[in-house]
């Protein structure tokens, strides 16, 4: 390796940092699981629903808490107990960190998105139009069928499930559902599923708008490149870009880090809610 | 709207409507085949579920779909291996099995439930949903997990291919019940067709039967001659106008028998009938 490639490859590392590190994060997370069904590992044990950490912390999927409260089951102190880590956790720390560190369907939905625009299938004329709101409709219809059905409802479709489930404890026909999303991604609308229809993600994106970390956007060194909003699966929540400082305030911001990494002038960083820097006003009519 | 100029009040408002009547329309279309999948999906009279496991819909209700209890399971110290593999009771149902998705449930002539004392499986249910109270006994006052209080199914016999029905010689299940004499028992009888010989036939006893399945597993006939059915299924019910008027609780004073209230949710099998475990 030559010195420049040496240097390339470094700086590649260094623009997919965030990238990486989530990957194995997702990884990681669903090998622990697979070792605990496995080999008896105690690290984590169970799945995404509900897990238990070093064999003593319950987690629990607050959502799928939240159906069966509908569905009107009065769940045992564990599994609450586990809710409320997980969603306190989200809420007040991690943000919608669920779905781009921990949730496997990501990767499906990021490849999917990958391959849309490698190959060119994505126009802008050519996506099939539905709002980013259908994930909150499909909250409101999983409480909904819960309550009727008395059954947690999105907990007996749920691909995310059928899939963590699968990895962790085989895949039976899951994969027909797993497929079906990364075609749906693919050629029907670019992140179709993790960006407008999914209710867990869309119930995360509803509990952690209060949460720690943030990304913030300082418009004084921002040479508006757009390759932030370009990059960013949920590009909605980048509206001041090009327009004035401010933090991502939107809870659907999935703090990935794509915006991150791809820009090249330190425009927009990760921070914390409190330390939103004081930034010079300016305006980009002088520069 | 693009042309800067506002449109008047009423198309704006003719729009919303619209809009509001697309997303009630797409909510009624996805809401009905989502809630009949979910129907479709959750209606399996015919699953074998783990030990302590609530009756029917109050299990599907607060299974989370963890899999603790399968990986308990998996774990224990004690798992048999056939062939080098571990001979694993529970499994997560997945899409293509037919079972409610992701919930846990055993096929006993696969791998029956060995009826560990322990009973890690329940041990490890975060939900409730295999309530420790259904397999547990006082003793001495405190209350302690007993297996035998299980009642995952019942065990039923096909007299016709049962081959102890045919005069020949085979107590397998019989020896291989847990509950040896109590849940199973052999009934001696004369074999008319030898004269000599004596039919020893397998009863089953549904009051201690726990529906482990060891019985089906080890049943010899090509397809299990005994076999575990889920009690609502293989279970009928006398009602209350018939009485067993010699046995002692069960004095004739008009219709109901007294002592049957009292013993409610004490006695094996009444739990799986009552309706207020979940306020208990
Ligand atoms: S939106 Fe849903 S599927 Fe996508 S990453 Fe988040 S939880 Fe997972
Ligand atoms: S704003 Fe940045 S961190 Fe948030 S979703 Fe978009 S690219 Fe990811
Ligand atoms: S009691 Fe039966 S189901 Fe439970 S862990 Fe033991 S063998 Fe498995
Ligand atoms: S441990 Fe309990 S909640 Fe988890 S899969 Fe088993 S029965 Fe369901
Ligand atoms: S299922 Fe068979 S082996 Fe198990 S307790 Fe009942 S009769 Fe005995």
């Amino acid at each position: 390796m030559s010195k420049e490639e040496k240097k390339g490859f470094l700086h590649y590392l260094y623009k997919h940092r965030f990238l990486m590190g989530r990957r194995l994060t997702q990884v990681s997370i669903m090998l622990l699981y697979i070792g605990g069904n496995i080999y008896g590992w105690n690290i984590l044990k169970g799945n995404l629903s509900s897990s238990k950490l070093f064999d003593v912390i319950p987690l629990a999927d607050p959502f799928a808490v939240l159906q069966m409260f509908f569905a009107g089951a009065i769940v045992a102190v564990d599994a609450l107990i586990g809710a409320g880590i997980i969603l306190l956790f989200y809420a007040l720390i991690g943000g919608r960190a669920f779905c781009s560190w921990v949730c496997p369907m990501n990767m499906i939905t990021d490849f999917a998105n990958w391959l849309r625009v490698k190959t060119n299938i994505h126009r802008e004329e050519w996506q099939l139009r539905i709002t980013r709101k259908t994930r909150y409709l499909a909250i409101a219809m999983a409480l909904t069928l819960s309550l009727i059905l008395g059954m947690p409802a999105f907990e007996f479709v749920s691909p995310i499930s059928i899939l963590h489930r699968g990895l962790i404890f085989g895949m039976g026909l899951g994969w027909t559902m797993v497929l079906a999303i990364f075609l749906f991604d693919l050629f029907v609308i670019k992140n179709g599923w993790c960006g407008h229809v999914c209710p867990l993600g869309g119930f995360y994106s509803l509990v952690s708008k209060p949460s720690l970390i943030r990304v913030d956007y300082d418009y004084g060194k921002c040479t508006e490149c757009m390759e932030c909003v370009k990059i960013c699966p949920e590009s909605q929540v980048l509206h001041m870009v090009g327009k004035h400082s401010s933090l991502v305030s939107s809870g659907e911001c999935i703090n990935c880090g794509r915006c991150v990494e791809v820009c090249n002038d330190d425009a927009i960083y990760f921070s914390l809610r409190f330390l939103e820097k004081s930034k010079e006003a300016v305006s980009h009519e002088g520069k | 709207m693009s042309k800067g100029r506002k449109p008047p009040v009423n198309e704006s408002r003719r729009k919303f409507l619209v809009r509001s009547m697309q997303a009630v329309g797409i909510s009624i279309l996805g809401g009905v085949v989502w809630g009949a999948f979910v129907k479709e999906n959750t209606y399996d009279p015919l699953a074998i579920r783990p030990p302590g496991a609530l009756p029917g819909d109050d299990f599907l209700k607060k299974c989370i779909k963890c899999g603790l209890c399968v990986e308990a399971c998996a774990n224990r110290p004690t798992v048999p291996y056939k062939n080098g593999k571990k001979m694993i009771t529970l499994r997560l149902a997945s899409p293509g099995d037919n079972k409610p998705l992701g919930t846990p449930y055993f096929i006993p002539r696969d791998v029956p439930c060995y009826m560990c004392e322990d009973i890690p499986c329940v041990v490890a249910c975060p939900t409730g949903a295999l309530e420790p109270d259904l397999v547990s006994s006082l003793v001495d006052g405190k209350k302690s997990l007993d297996i035998n209080k299980a009642r995952m199914g019942v065990a039923v016999i096909d007299h016709k291919n049962c081959i102890a029905f045919w005069g020949l010689q085979c107590d397998a299940c019989y020896r291989a019940c847990p509950l040896l004499d109590e849940a199973i028992y052999i009934v001696p009888s004369r074999n008319p067709r030898t004269g000599k010989h004596a039919f020893m036939v397998p009863q089953v006893d549904p009051d201690h039967c726990t529906g482990c399945g060891l019985c089906e597993h080890a049943c010899v006939t090509e397809k299990a001659a005994i076999f575990v059915l889920p009690r609502e299924v293989a279970l009928g019910k006398a009602g209350k106008h018939y009485l067993k008027g010699w046995e002692e609780h069960q004095e004739i004073n008009g219709y109901e028998p007294q002592e049957e209230k009292k013993e409610k949710g004490k006695s094996p099998e009444s739990y799986l009938n009552s309706e207020d475990l979940l306020n208990e």
